[in-house]
């Protein structure tokens, strides 16, 4: 079920265009922001939402590098290795990441917490090596900084856990 | 924003103009904005006559900052002035172009000079819509240009007969989901339309038919956030503090081996090598320059020999190359061009959108020749074939993307074929053990 906040926000995007179809994108992209990928119920709400056929949507899906069909982990790290980053170490930084938790580029850990991601310029180039976690961004990462934030990742869902 | 760190490092050389508000607290904030002259621009253009505003920026001689440095005035002249059908302004947010960081800290630090801009502009060509394409990965810089919308709503800077003026512009943000390609103009449009980015067949240019079919007008961030500017002081000022035919400053990103990296808003014609050494305080570690990449990744390369040029447009086309997207990258001594070339390709065979058969299969060809080339040394006629794809994608393609791949390509092949050589004949990598990279 999507939330009737996730509803609200559906039906403000939609209103900003003359054209229902133009809010398919964000839509996608905010209904996987709260479900943590875009679900067969989201593109049936989308697609009945913006009136078109639900193939429009998936077609959209497959095309956009942020939307994935499948959960992706908890703490989604995505860490660039073009030019600048590349230059300063950004292919040490993902091989760090691949090597702590045991995953390869496009692969979540068994517990899914943590899913990891070779991407490209990240609009970060001035702080490279650079990556983002979900939508937080992290730059100038060392192998040291990284495992205090992998630490740090790990403690915050600790704490979530034990509250719910 | 977690360990985000300020990439404005400053430097005394710089002149600003677009900036000149970042270190305000709470510059982001509408009261800031306008207790330093914000909106008073908006206020001045409501004064003018539409064509007049369009005639003050093409005096600036304020040209695009999205890559292809079209003049800004010149193209909003381009918009029909009588047409039954609604016009439209779009910012380009999806600054992907890889070395460029700048609108990022445009939008975060003064996002109501953005939004000033766009209003003025769409003022200019009697447009009463805007968006603002932003890529997904931006997500809270759309927060940010979210808020600051509100408040300019509330303000009575957006809606309905703005200041009294009788001028109504309703603006919006609409976010991207991970597309390079989506920042070329026509194929941003279709995803705003809710399609696939692929691009369009031009012409017909957006000026005429842009989005839903109607005249829009396209244009970067910073040209737009240049826009206040020049309509308070004067198109004259403005083009005075650059070079002939270059009007305004610049945000340069320096970024790689560089002691300093950051953004700095330079004049436009500022000397490259000035720019390395004294704001950039020169390549990192104490080593010698190899190679500049002058604007973003999709611009033929500069040697250590050829960074005698002012950084303007003219300029850098009369030296063979571009001055692009404003992205400086810094590539010290020891890094290897094969490898360097490599990862370019890797990033153009990713973001192809597949829609024409050169990029799609040029694209991949490059990556996987390289690919190869540079983990075991490769075969002699690997460069010569290089070339060969890269002047089949050149000028073939629907959209510049093509190209952006083939011109860096080509100029590495010219200009460092020796270490394609020296791979050859060592069958490996000589530079893989001497670069330091590390973070
Ligand atoms: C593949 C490709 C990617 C582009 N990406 C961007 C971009 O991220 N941001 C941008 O402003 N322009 C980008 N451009 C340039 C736009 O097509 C367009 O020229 C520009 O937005 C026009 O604005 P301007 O005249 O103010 O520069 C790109 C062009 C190509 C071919
Ligand atoms: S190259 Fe890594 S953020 Fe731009």
């Amino acid at each position: 079920m999507l939330s009737d906040r996730l509803k609200a926000k559906f039906d403000s995007v939609i209103a900003r265009y003359p054209l229902k179809r133009s809010a398919i994108v964000p839509l996608l992209l905010f209904a996987q922001d709260e479900i943590g990928y875009v679900s067969d119920e989201a593109v049936e709400e989308i697609a009945r939402r913006v009136g078109v056929n639900p193939i429009e949507v998936i077609e959209d899906i497959g095309y956009y590098s942020m939307l994935h069909r499948q959960p992706v982990g908890k703490f989604h790290l995505q860490v660039c290795t073009n030019i600048s980053c590349m230059l300063r170490g950004g292919e040490k930084i993902f091989e760090h990441c691949a090597k702590e938790l045991g995953i390869e580029h496009k692969q979540t850990t068994p517990d899914g917490l943590f899913s990891l991601e070779e991407v490209e310029c990240l609009g970060a180039c001035c702080g490279a090596p650079a990556m983002q976690v979900n939508y937080d961004f992290y730059e100038n990462v060392t192998p040291e900084k990284l495992d205090a934030l992998l630490a740090d990742l790990r403690k915050k869902d600790q704490g979530s856990r034990i509250k719910d | 924003m977690a360990d985000y760190r300020n990439p404005m490092l400053g430097s005394p050389l710089e002149v600003k103009v677009l900036t000149r508000r970042f270190d305000l607290a709470n510059s982001a904030s509408i009261a800031v904005y306008v207790a330093h002259e914000g909106y008073q621009a908006l206020k001045k253009a409501f004064g003018m006559k539409p064509d007049e505003v369009i005639n003050e920026v093409k005096k600036s001689n304020l040209r695009g900052r999205g890559g292809a440095g079209f003049n800004a005035g010149m193209k909003w002249s381009f918009v029909p002035g009588q047409t039954t059908k609604p016009k439209y302004v779009v910012s380009n947010a999806d600054e992907s172009e890889p070395g460029t960081c700048k609108d990022r800290v445009l939008m975060e630090y003064d996002p109501h000079q953005l939004i000033e801009g766009i209003v003025i502009a769409g003022y200019a060509i009697q447009s009463h819509q805007g968006y603002i394409y932003i890529r997904g990965e931006y997500r809270y810089l759309m927060d940010i240009l979210d808020r600051a919308i509100e408040e300019a709503y509330a303000q009575g800077y957006l809606g309905k007969n703005i200041l009294g003026s009788g001028f109504d512009f309703d603006l919006a943000t609409h976010t991207g989901a991970g597309a390079y390609e989506c920042g070329e103009e026509t194929a941003l449009l279709n995803s705003l339309e809710g399609l696939r980015g692929y691009p369009r067949v031009k012409p017909p240019f957006p000026a005429l038919i842009g989005l839903y079919g109607c005249p829009t007008i396209i244009n970067n961030v910073e040209t737009l956030s240049n826009v206040p500017h020049i309509i308070s002081h004067g198109g004259d000022w403005y083009a005075k503090l650059g070079t002939p035919n270059n009007g305004g400053t610049r945000l340069f990103c320096l970024s790689g081996h560089i002691e300093r990296p950051g953004i700095y808003e330079l004049p436009m014609g500022f000397p490259l090598r000035q720019m390395i050494e004294d704001v950039g305080g020169g390549v990192w570690h104490g080593k010698k320059l190899k190679c500049v990449i002058p604007g973003g990744s999709s611009c033929p390369v500069l040697t250590a020999d050829e960074i005698d040029v002012p950084m303007d447009f003219d300029s850098l086309a009369r030296i063979g190359s571009m001055l692009g997207s404003g992205g400086v990258v810094i590539l010290d001594e020891d890094t290897c061009m094969v490898k360097a070339a490599w990862r370019i390709m890797k990033f153009y065979a990713h973001e192809s959108c597949g829609w024409c058969v050169p990029c799609r299969e040029g694209t991949h060809w490059l990556k996987t020749l390289l690919e190869r080339f540079h983990s075991d040394g490769g075969m002699p006629d690997d460069p010569d074939t290089a070339l060969d794809v890269s002047y089949n994608i050149l000028g073939k393609t629907l959209c510049p993307l093509g190209d952006a791949a083939a011109m860096p390509m080509i100029s590495i092949l010219k200009k460092f074929r020796h270490e394609f050589e020296e791979h050859l004949k060592l069958g490996s990598c000589p530079y893989e053990k001497r670069a330091v990279n590390v973070a």
